[in-house]
């Protein structure tokens, strides 16, 4: 097979990707699994407390999110990000590292645009188009009879 | 409480993961869009009915990763416009994520004002 620097180029990006395919998904499965395991454990926790199902779900969300923020105040979460990938983005955990990396990173630049607007430069959008599609749920749901009590 | 509800937890939760890697791997979608993506695939889950069996069989393994707000923007909007019909339609969805919302913005206001600037360690 005769190939030209171009070529041989392209076919040794095909070949040699920086990161297999297969390894990034298999360390995603792994961390995120595990930080999944660790949230059922927590809600198991809020249940054993006397919360039911809905309310043990949110305390856990609310839990999770506080060791992600936490995390990733002691710049930890960034280390297990790195070999995690989606594994740790994907998460909620991950959610609360994309509030707290930009504001303290922007944090100098004062408490209100620094600090309070950088929090919202990936929670922003999230909440934008959750509630927004959430809305179009509703209105759906209520075009069909809403559950009767409309 | 036994074992099998972490071990559904865990391969769920995992697989997700995985799939959004596969994502992020072959598209050049950022983590930013995948964010969203996931919370708008969460409602429209929820909304046909797909999500709420993955919940009941995985736990956290269906709410932990964020499918699982969408969920549950989209079970509190069911629950509100059930029961205050067009009203609930503006009020359910960020009731049934508000645990969620107000943790995210406290905790990451909180730990954002301790942390201490970058170090290269």
């Amino acid at each position: 097979m005769k190939l030209d620097q171009r070529k041989y180029q392209q076919l040794l990006a095909r070949k040699c990707p920086r990161s297999p395919l297969w390894k990034d998904c298999l360390k995603a499965f792994l961390f995120g699994g595990a930080i999944c395991t660790v949230g059922e454990g927590v809600s198991n926790f809020w249940q054993f407390r006397g919360l039911d199902t809905a309310d043990a779900a949110a305390a856990t969300a609310i839990t999770m999110v506080f060791f992600g923020a936490l995390l990733t105040c002691l710049h930890w979460y960034e280390k297990l990000a790195k070999h995690a990938g989606a594994g740790t983005i994907v998460p909620i955990t991950g959610f609360a590292n994309a509030i707290v990396s930009p504001a303290m990173e922007f944090k100098s630049e004062g408490l209100v645009l620094g600090l309070g607007a950088k929090l919202f430069v990936i929670a922003g959008p999230v909440l934008v188009y959750g509630i927004a599609a959430s809305v179009v749920y509703g209105l759906i749901l209520y075009a069909m009879g809403g559950g009767g009590a409309a | 409480m036994n074992g099998m509800e972490y071990f559904n937890a865990f391969w769920v939760g995992g697989a997700i993961c995985a799939a959004c890697q596969v994502l992020i791997d072959k598209t050049k979608l950022t983590p930013a869009r995948i964010l969203v993506s996931l919370v708008v695939l969460g409602v429209f889950l929820q909304g046909i009915g797909v999500y709420q069996p993955v919940v009941d069989y995985a736990g956290a393994g269906a709410t932990v990763p964020l499918l699982g707000f969408g969920y549950s923007l989209a079970k509190g909007v069911a629950k509100a416009v059930a029961e205050s019909g067009l009203l609930g339609v503006f009020t359910g969805g960020v009731t049934g994520a508000a645990g969620g919302i107000a943790a995210a913005i406290v905790f990451g206001c909180l730990f954002a004002l301790l942390a201490k600037p970058r170090s290269k360690s």
